[in-house]
C-alpha cells in the first residue's frame, strides 16, 4: 500500500499523477522532451539510459516500463536488456553508448562521481556536447522519478508482461497524450 | 571548468538551463509549482527541504542558493544552518522535523523511506498532500545536484552572486527572467 491515500488503484507514478495533477503536467513535459524530443540519440538510446539508472535505484517500476520501451524501439526482448542492465560493457552496444551508460551510471551514484576522463572518453567515441548533457539530465530525471515512484511506496504490478504490453501504445502516443503516459 | 560548453558568466544551474531550454522550461515549471505554488507549507519551509537535500547530496551551489533563500525568507538565518547539522534540534515544528527526515531517506533512496517516519509525519499532523510534496520536492533536488555536478559546472567567483540569485527566486520566482541573463556579463563573477 502507498504511504498516502492516492484515491485511486493506478500503478506506479501514474496513481501520483491522478493524485496531483499540478505536477504531472511538468514531470509528463519533462518526460516527454528527453525521452521523445529532437535528438540525435535514438528513442530507444535514451530509454536504455533511463532503464539502466532505474535499474541501479532498484525501482521495478521505472525499470520495467523504460526497459520495455527501450526493448519496443530498439527491437530487443527482455533478457536481452536485462543483459545490458547488469553488464552492458560485454553486450552488443555502441561504443558510444558504454561510454554514456558509464556516465549514467556515476551520475547515479552523485554528480561529483562523474570523472573528467568518462568525459573524455565519451567525446573520443565521439558524443557531442549535447549528448553528453541530455545522458547526465536523463540520469538525474531518473534519480528523480525513481524516489518519487518508491519514497511514496507506490504499486507495481509483478507481471512484467503489463509492461511490455503497454510499451506499442506508449510510444505510439507518448509521456504527455497517451493513457498509459 | 564545466564538462561542456556553457556561457561562463552564468554558474551553476543557471548556464544549463540556458544551454538546453527545451528541457528547462518543464523543470522550470516543476519547481514554480512545489516551491511557490499553493501549499500548506511555507515557501521557507519548502526551501528548507531544498537546503537538506541539496547540503546532503554536498551539492555546494545548490546548498548555498536555497540557504540564502530560505534565510531570506525566514529573515534568519539560524534555521537553515540548524537543520543542515542536525533536524532533531533544530527550531523548527515537530511536524517539519518528521518531512525533513522524509526528505532525507529520499535523497538516499525512495527505498529508505520508512513507514515510521510516515506514520509520525502523519501523527504531527502532516497531509497527504504535504507528505507527497516533501518527497517530490526531494527527488527533484536530487535531479538538480547531479545535473550541476555531473557537468561540472563552476561556481560563482563572488559570493555576492548567491544574494542576487536568492533575491531572484524569492521575488521573481523559478521562472526564467523574460529579459534573460546577459544583464549579468561581467559584474556577477
Amino acid at each position: 500500500m502507498a504511504h498516502i491515500d492516492l484515491g485511486n488503484e493506478l500503478p506506479g507514478i501514474r496513481g501520483l499523477m491522478a493524485f496531483s495533477p499540478l505536477t504531472e503536467k511538468p514531470l509528463n513535459a519533462l518526460a516527454e522532451v528527453l525521452l521523445r524530443g529532437d535528438n540525435s540519440l535514438t528513442r530507444g538510446e535514451r530509454e536504455l539510459i533511463g532503464t539502466y539508472v532505474s535499474y541501479l535505484n532498484d525501482c521495478f517500476f521505472c525499470q520495467n516500463v523504460h526497459g520495455a520501451m527501450a526493448g519496443h524501439y530498439l527491437g530487443c526482448n527482455i533478457e536481452e536488456i536485462d543483459a545490458i542492465k547488469k553488464d552492458f560493457i560485454n553486450q552488443n552496444i555502441t561504443a558510444k553508448m558504454k561510454a554514456l551508460l558509464t556516465i549514467a551510471g556515476s551520475v547515479q551514484k552523485g554528480g561529483k562521481h562523474v570523472s573528467h576522463d568518462q568525459i573524455e572518453l565519451a567525446k573520443i567515441e565521439g558524443a557531442s556536447d549535447m549528448e553528453i548533457h541530455d545522458t547526465v539530465l536523463i540520469a538525474a530525471s531518473f534519480c528523480m522519478f525513481n524516489r518519487y515512484v518508491d519514497g511514496l511506496a507506490t504499486l507495481a504490478p509483478e507481471d512484467r508482461q503489463f509492461y511490455i504490453n503497454r510499451a506499442p501504445q506508449r510510444a505510439e502516443e507518448g509521456y504527455t497524450a497517451s493513457v498509459y503516459k | 571548468m564545466p564538462y561542456i560548453k556553457l556561457e561562463s558568466h552564468l554558474p551553476g544551474i543557471t548556464g544549463l538551463l540556458e544551454y538546453s531550454k527545451d528541457t528547462a522550461q518543464p523543470i522550470r515549471d516543476l519547481t514554480q509549482v512545489l516551491l511557490r505554488g499553493p501549499s500548506s507549507l511555507s515557501e521557507a519551509e519548502r526551501e528548507l527541504i531544498a537546503t537538506v537535500v541539496s547540503h546532503g547530496n554536498q551539492c555546494v551551489f545548490c546548498t548555498t542558493a536555497h540557504t540564502a533563500a530560505a534565510d531570506l525568507l525566514a529573515g534568519e538565518s539560524e534555521t537553515a544552518a540548524c537543520v543542515k547539522t542536525d533536524i532533531e534540534t533544530a527550531p523548527v515544528s515537530e511536524k517539519m522535523k518528521a518531512l525533513l527526515t522524509i526528505a532525507k531517506q529520499t535523497r538516499e533512496s525512495g527505498k529508505s523511506v520508512t513507514e515510521d517516519s510516515i506514520t509520525r509525519a502523519k501523527v504531527a499532523g502532516a497531509t497527504d498532500i504535504e507528505i507527497h510534496d516533501t518527497v517530490l520536492i526531494a527527488a527533484l533536488f536530487c535531479l538538480y545536484n547531479r545535473y550541476v555536478d555531473g557537468l561540472g559546472t563552476s561556481l560563482p567567483e563572488n559570493e555576492e552572486y548567491y544574494g542576487v540569485l536568492a533575491d531572484r527566486i524569492v521575488y521573481h520566482g523559478y521562472t526564467r527572467l523574460p529579459q534573460g541573463y546577459d544583464h549579468l556579463k561581467g559584474n556577477n563573477r
